[in-house]
């Protein structure tokens, strides 16, 4: 079973609350998907009119949340975001996006360190959203973090595994959990991830802004149930060449 | 080097040329590689493209629900003065228009936003005439903290100001500022700003770098739409998004994409841009700039309005007054253009449901600055 900061998951899906076109369309996705720990821009949700649609459905839902700080734009203003989630949702896990860059919201590896590590030494489980960079990764193991959060390709762009290559370092290297995020545009991809041994995906535009939403939910969900399963049979070698039955080298052993 | 120099740089006849001689072949070749390619963006505003405006639709809207879901940004104007001290034929806040002046107190203007916050609203744009020594830097400095007290995000459209009076309304909480070229062929821009500080072509057309130097976090172009040729003028404001983006890349951009309409004392387009036009457009942007924001004004009509936001369009208005004090007591004898979607934000709304579309209120923290 998956453990974050000794918390217990079955599901190694993990989703997003953005881009549906309604609340009960976003419960149903996420009950589909089976997800147990949904990700939630604390800029969207409303705390002094309560005028947002996301946040009532989803606490009465039950569903463990993960406020995020999309839309921040250097550490301090993560920082604020932080307090302010573990004030208002009593939560001391924070998804930690810093993204300085509003175009292709390139997270923004010198603040995330600085906040990353700020943010630990107050006690919160930190899930940083970053590049696929394994130094980084090591570097924010070393402040406490509690995953990584590697991206796969531009977040929204279901470009799918274009970091794969680093994120096998990740995976290889790292002792905290690797949640790969961003990027997965489909469950063959999300599949993939969790074959390469990603500890779980985080999903979100695949899910809502499929047109069928609550369908595409529960195809992620077989798709990461299949790829952990993969993963722990263990894959075969990936062979370059066909083995030759009469091999030219035979006469040696003659 | 600076945009002016850029713009100085380009041959609008040579431009304009490409724009008209484009063919099927090149709107085919642009359709496979919009993205961030100028090159692509004549070819989708060219005529030439017109007969590939389904196509440009669906790919236009796939882009926009993958980017934005299915979001739409709700935001409302709010006129703090109608006081102007400039003649642009264009508009009814002109200098020699004989309509009643006014400018908010701060106790009117938290009676306006009393009643704009009760309609849900939590980013608003605060909207004035051109009157630089009553409505100045003074003016807005000192309405801006009451009005950060109560958005999460405040624009502002108001004359151009000077970089470290940006740099002063940033420091209050400043989050956006519009600013709308209307053409940019200097000579059409001379003929239509007779007086006035407006007049300046070159200063206007400097202020988003000013804007962007500060770290405003967004800034919005537009061109009025009519006032000379639309498809170069929007692909000149497709030139200016670029060089702003390659060189101020922590800046969000919008564009406003308002038609010439009637006003008091105004005049009639040019060249008139048809619905079939604004469609092109707007897809032509979205296929060029996949984040780009796009709003779309009161200006345009209730069915055109809700089949445009699947579209591309990701930001709309709705309930809008164009006055100053117009929400707590309308008055249709000081409006700055008239309003054709005349729905309620509720009504509006419950539109956009009925196609899969979410109204989004709130998508920032005021403490952000």
């Amino acid at each position: 079973m998956l453990k974050i900061a000794e918390h217990e998951f079955h599901s190694r899906l993990f989703t997003g609350t953005g881009k549906f076109s309604s609340s009960n369309i976003m419960l149903a996705a996420i009950r589909g998907s089976e997800s147990e720990l949904v990700t939630m821009a604390m800029k969207r949700l409303d705390l002094k009119t309560g005028s947002d649609d996301i946040l009532s459905p989803l606490l009465q839902s039950g569903i463990k949340l993960l406020p995020n700080t999309a839309g921040a734009r250097n550490a301090k203003e993560a920082i604020f975001v932080a307090e302010l989630a573990r004030e208002v949702l009593n939560t001391n896990w924070i998804k930690l996006e810093i993204h300085p860059d509003p175009k292709y919201l390139m997270p923004d590896p010198i603040e995330t360190l600085e906040a990353a590590r700020e943010l630990c030494e107050k006690g919160y489980v930190v899930l940083p959203y970053i590049h696929a960079d394994p130094v980084l990764c090591r570097r924010l193991e070393e402040v406490g973090c509690a995953a990584v959060m590697p991206l796969g390709s531009p977040i929204g762009s279901n470009q799918g595994l274009a970091t794969e290559p680093f994120l096998k370092i990740i995976i290889e290297q790292a002792n905290v959990p690797v949640i790969v995020d961003a990027g997965i545009g489909a469950p063959s991809q999300a599949l993939r991830a969790m074959e390469l041994g990603a500890d779980a995906v985080l999903v979100n535009t695949a899910i809502a802004s499929s047109a069928d939403p609550i369908a595409m939910g529960q195809c992620f969900a077989q798709a990461v149930q299949i790829g952990r399963a993969a993963y722990l049979a263990g894959l075969g070698q990936v062979s370059q060449q066909a083995i030759n039955t009469s091999p030219l080298t035979g006469f040696l052993n003659e | 080097m600076s945009f002016l120099s850029y713009l100085q740089g380009l041959s609008r006849e040579k431009l304009s040329l490409k724009l008209y001689s484009c063919t099927g072949r090149d709107v085919e070749q642009a359709l496979q590689h919009p993205e961030g390619s100028l090159e692509s963006l004549l070819a989708l505003l060219s005529p030439a493209a017109e007969s590939y405006l389904e196509q440009m639709a669906q790919t236009s809207a796939r882009l926009t629900r993958q980017r934005f879901g299915a979001n739409i940004g709700m935001y409302l104007p709010l006129y703090l003065s109608n006081l102007c001290a400039n003649e642009c034929d264009y508009c009814g806040f002109s200098m020699s228009n004989r309509i009643k002046r006014k400018t908010l107190s701060l106790d009117e203007l938290n009676a306006e936003m009393r009643v704009v916050k009760a309609m849900d609203y939590d980013s608003i744009l605060l909207v004035s005439g051109e009157h630089e020594t009553k409505v100045g830097i003074d003016y807005f400095s000192s309405v801006l903290p009451s009005v950060k007290s109560q958005f999460s995000y405040v624009a502002m459209e108001v004359q151009p100001l000077k970089e470290a009076e940006y740099s002063q309304l940033a420091r209050l909480g400043l989050d956006a500022v519009m600013i709308y070229q209307e053409t940019y062929n200097p000579q059409t821009y001379a003929q239509h700003h007779t007086r006035g500080n407006k007049q300046h072509f070159e200063y206007r057309l400097q202020t988003p770098e000013r804007v962007a130097r500060v770290g405003i976090d967004k800034i919005g172009l537009g061109v009025l739409l009519g006032l000379d040729d639309w498809r170069l003028d929007a692909l000149l404001m497709g030139h200016h998004l670029a060089y702003l983006e390659s060189n101020f890349w922590r800046s969000r951009y919008s564009v406003s994409l308002p038609r010439l309409r009637p006003c008091t004392g105004g005049i009639s387009p040019k060249v008139e841009l048809t619905d079939r036009g604004l469609v092109q457009l707007i897809c032509a942007f979205r296929l060029f700039n996949h984040q780009l924001e796009i709003s779309l004004s009161t200006r345009e009509s209730a069915v055109l309005r809700d089949n445009l936001f699947g579209l591309g369009v990701t930001q709309l208005s709705a309930g809008s007054s164009t006055q100053p004090g117009g929400y707590l007591a309308p008055d249709t004898q000081l409006d700055q253009f008239e309003i054709s979607d005349e729905r309620t934000p509720t009504e509006v709304c419950a539109a956009m449901k009925v196609r899969g579309f979410n109204p989004v209120w709130k998508d920032w923290e005021s403490a952000w600055v």
